[in-house]
This record gives structure tokens, sequence and C-alpha cells, in this order.
């Protein structure tokens, strides 16, 4: 498969000394949905501002659907369409102006620039918000004329910064199913989010950046599998009562009818077994979740400097059932 | 360089341009011809009566150009550097930075934004001179021509101000602190034979002088400098103005980090 996007050796050193970016490498296959995480100031967004032109690199090379962006500008940016974390629309314009002009920018006709800004305003629910002035959208609306402002090119290549941030649920959930569906028609996605759980859910492959570096770059589901531990919270039917037992299980009770269990994957242990134990306990169980997502869960480990080079756990809960965890060694 | 992405480029920057200053219209042609119909009473109608001829021509007709010339002058400037830095305030220049749109096209288009209002208010102070004055045009070549490398050149300048502009107090100082004061200077309302041997040698480093009587030579056949100067220094900052702000432009000064 072809490569959407080639970054190599990318180097940014800001005018006051600080290097953000030291030399990253990363390669975005095309029609794939790219996930690039990280914390603040982690790169992010100097990365996608070095795509979209907005930052100068200090060295390195980009290319753009084979476009090198130094040698090739006018074409690497034809492949491209950007929706930047900060709303940068002209807010004195209406709508559909803001998509026509963008769409003049990339050289459509007026006529066809037209006729693409009604396909996506009518896609992103804002055909009958055209004539509006753009500053008085709401939040939620904003977001989609953003995103409707980098399709109207339609370009091969999506970049999204944070798109859905400050988006209630429900708009993020139909912004999710929008963006799976460009996705599905052959446009390359490239997504950073804060939300991890946007992240999991809708991208294959996945990049971790830390500190200007790329710490991890593979797929989701190869990734999700390095996940060591997970957490469960059990509601129960019944109250529950220390000491709890559960032998070779790391469990602390939340409440009478709550508990937490930390299963650490790849030593034995399983749901199976729990469930064997849960029921010898006479503990029934009436529901059952993850904790915390579970890219949250790998992408803080990631970034635990010592995760990567002997992480200190820190000192266990006192609430932690003792005899349930002591009795095999197992719990850490 | 794709020309054709480039000219439909460069017309949305313009229709854009224009859009913006018709939109506004109250704020954008309105006020610069009350305020210059008001020169016209003031000083062309009430004043200009009593003081009599200047350079041969009654001073109503006299004035006139140098009103025309500073309406050009202040809205080709006023244009550019509320638009541009207005569009970097709010951030959208990001749409052109990221667009195929080159950095050549960016700044003809602002240039043209700038040109078509000095000239939309220069025709309607035109227009208005006609309600005070006859007018009779010595040659049209050289009036157009004026006009219009004026309204480039203040264009550029314009432009060159807001990629500096850190805010909108920036944009302000200039055409109050040099701007206004240059214009005042520049032989708008006055013959430079009028003054002192030192102040007029002073008021040949002032390049509105220039303008103005060029100006003034298309349309009455007087100036106080001579023809071929006007244009070379016309060209001058032209040129110059036009080649720093691609220099800016292309290095992203203020706009790229």
């Amino acid at each position: 498969m072809s490569v959407a996007l080639e970054i190599k050796g990318l180097k940014k050193t800001y005018a006051d000394g600080f290097q953000a970016l030291k030399g990253i490498d990363l390669h975005v296959r095309q029609g794939d949905f790219f996930a690039l995480l990280g914390p603040n100031g982690a790169g992010k967004s100097t990365t996608l501002g070095i795509l979209t032109s907005v930052v100068s690199k200090s060295a390195g090379s980009v290319c753009i659907m084979g476009h090198d962006i130094d040698q090739d500008f006018q074409q690497a940016k034809q492949c491209l369409g950007v929706v930047p974390q900060e709303f940068n629309f002209n807010q004195f314009e209406k709508v559909f102006d803001i998509l026509v002009t963008q769409g003049g920018y990339y050289g459509l006709s007026r006529a066809l620039a037209k006729q693409r800004a009604e396909k996506y305003l009518r896609k992103l629910d804002l055909w009958d918000k055209r004539d509006t002035i753009s500053r008085t959208l709401s939040g939620g609306m904003k977001r989609r004329l953003m995103i409707a402002r980098a399709l109207v090119h339609e370009p091969q290549l999506l970049v999204l910064d944070e798109p859905t941030a400050g988006v209630d649920i429900e708009l993020r959930r139909s912004m999710w199913e929008f963006l799976t569906e460009v996705n599905d028609e052959g446009t390359t996605i490239i997504l950073t989010t804060h939300y991890l759980e946007e992240a999991e859910s809708l991208c294959r492959n996945i990049a971790i950046i830390d500190e200007g570096q790329i710490i991890e770059n593979t797929s989701m589901k190869s990734l999700l599998r390095k996940l060591t531990r997970e957490i469960f919270i059990f509601d129960t039917r019944n109250a529950l009562q220390a000491p709890l037992e559960l032998p070779g299980f790391t469990a602390r009770i939340m409440d009478d009818n709550m508990l937490e269990v930390e299963i650490e994957v790849g030593k034995e242990q399983s749901l199976n077994k729990l469930f064997t134990l849960f029921d010898g306990a006479g503990i029934e169980v009436t529901s059952m979740r993850n904790k915390s997502n579970r890219l949250e869960e790998m992408f803080v480990n990631l970034l635990k400097p010592g995760n990567i080079v002997g992480y200190d756990k820190p000192a266990e809960d006192p609430m932690v059932v003792p005899n349930a965890a002591a009795s095999s060694g197992a719990a850490s | 360089m794709n020309m054709a992405i480039q000219w439909v480029s460069f017309k949305t920057i313009v229709v854009k341009e224009v859009r913006r200053f018709m939109r506004i219209w109250v704020q954008t042609l309105v006020p610069p011809a009350i305020t210059i119909a008001l020169y016209f009473v003031i000083f062309g109608s009430l004043i200009g009566s009593r003081i009599g001829q200047m350079g041969g021509y009654d001073y109503m007709q006299f004035v006139v150009p140098g009103l025309i010339m500073m309406a050009v002058i202040q809205n080709s400037y006023g244009n550019v550097v509320s638009s541009f830095y207005g569009t970097k305030f709010q951030g959208n220049i990001e749409e052109l930075l990221v667009s195929p749109t080159a950095e050549v096209t960016i700044l003809l288009g602002y240039l043209a934004g700038g040109v078509l209002r000095g000239l939309a208010v220069g025709g309607i102070v035109t227009v208005l001179a006609l309600f005070f004055t006859d007018l009779s045009v010595e040659s049209w070549p050289i009036t157009i021509s004026m006009v219009l490398m004026t309204a480039v050149v203040f264009s550029i300048a314009g432009f060159l101000n807001a990629m500096y502009a850190n805010s909108f107090d920036d944009i302000s100082i200039i055409p109050t602190f040099v701007l206004t004061p240059m214009i005042y200077l520049g032989g708008v309302f006055y013959s430079v034979d009028l003054l002192p041997d030192f102040w007029a040698k002073v008021s040949l480093a002032n390049p509105i002088l220039y303008m103005v009587n060029g100006f003034r030579y298309g349309i009455l056949g007087v100036s106080d400098v001579s023809l071929g100067v006007s244009y070379f220094m016309l060209t001058l900052f032209m040129l110059g103005g036009f080649g720093f702000a691609m220099y800016l432009l292309t290095r992203g000064e203020k706009l790229r980090s």
C-alpha cells in the first residue's frame, strides 16, 4: 500500500532554543485512520504545524502523498485538508461563503466550490445555517464547520487536531460516524485527540509522541496486546465483606457492592478463574466494566518515564485486600 | 507553479476583499466621502475663495487632485492593513498558508483589494468634487497611471504594516503618526513653492509629494516636481516595497513559528 505521509528525521527548535521535535520518523499508509497521541507539549501540534506549513521545520523531510513539502509544495498542499485545534475561520463571514472561499484557495471554480460547500454542509447538518454569520454558531456547529471547510477540496489526507474538543458526547459520536465514512471512502485520516476512547474506537494504527520523540508506533491491536494488566470493576448483588478470598488476584473493596480487581495478563489469570472464585465466595456479579479505557491505561503506562525503563510503581493502597494478593505472590 | 490554481486563488482573494469592504460600506466608503466633501466645502469653497489662485488655478481646482489622492492613499493603505491584520488576528491566514496558494498570489490578491478600495473611494470623491468645481483632465494616461501606482504603493505599505503589527494599536499608530503628517505636508493643500527654501528641500524627501504632484500634473498640467522624478520615485517604492513584502511573506515573518 502507498504511503500517505512520510516523515524522516523531523526536527524543530524554536527561536527560544526549545527543541520540540528531536528527529522523528513516521509513516502513515494510504487509507489509514491513524492516531498521533501524546501529552500536552509533546510535539503533536508542532508536527501537524509543519505538515500544514504554519510551523517551519529545522531539519528533516516531509512527503505528503509522495510530494515533498519543500520541493513540491503546491501538490503536497493540494492533497492535504486540515482541521486545526482552534477556530480560525473568519468570524464575520457567512458559513457558506467560508467554504466557497476555501475552495477557491485550492483552485476550485466558484460553481464547483458552491456545489462542494452544499454537499459538505448537508452532510454535517449545517445546510440550514449556510447564511448564518459564523461567530453566532454554537461550539459544536463551529467544530463541524471546520471539518466541512477542510473537506471542501476533497483532500486525500485529512489531519484533525482534536476535532471533538468541547463537543458533547452525542455530537462526538455522530462526528465519529462521519469521519469513519470519510475514511471508508478512501481518505487517509490522522487524528490527535485527548479522548483516548475516540482514538481506540476509530484508529487502526497509532504513534505516541513524548518530549519530541516517537516512543511507540504500531497498530492499535499490537499496542493494546502489550497491556499487561487490566483493572475491572464489578457490581455485586450481595454486600461484600473483608477479607475476601480471591487467591492470585489483587482486589479492593470499593464499597458494599463494588469490587475492583486487577488482572495480570499473561500470568495465568483469567476472568473465568475469577468468576469461579466469585462463585466459591458466594459473590453474585450484576455488571462489570473496565476501570479505565484500555488505551488510556497503556498511554499512561508508556508516558511514565520509569515504565519505559524501570518505572517504580507507587506504594499499594492500604485498602487492598492483603490475603488475596499475597497468597499467590501475584501482587506487584 | 500551477497557474490555473493561482489565478482562481487570486480571484478568490480579490472577491473576498471586495465583498468585505462592500459589506461594511458604512465604515469603508461613506466616512472618507464625507470627510473629503467637508474639505471641499471648507478649504475649497469657504477659505479657498479668499486664497485666490495657486499654481495658476483657483484654489478649489488646485486642491481637488490632492484631496482625491489623499482619499486613494488613506483607503488603499487602510484596506490592506485592517484586512490582512484581521486575517492574522483571527488566525484565518492559516486557511491561505495551508492551501496551495503561493505567497506572491496572496500578496497580489491583498494588493488588488487595496487598490480597488482606493479607486472606489477615489471615484466617489471625484464625483463629489464635480459638485464644487469643473474638472478637465489634461492627460488621462498620466492621471490613471499615477493614481494606480500610488494605490499600489500604499497598499504595499499597508501590507507591510499588517505583517509587523502585533496588536490593533500597531495598525493605527502608523496611519496617525506617520501617514497623516506625510499627506498633509505632501503638497495636498499647497504648492511647495510657497515654502522657504529649506522646508521646500525637506519636502522633497516626502514620497507623497511626488505622487500628489504627478497626479495634479495629469489633471491640471502643473506640478512642483518633474514628472520623470515622480514616476521614478513611484516605481522605486513599488518595486522595493513589493520585494520586501515578498521577502517577509516567504520567510513567514510573524506568520509561521
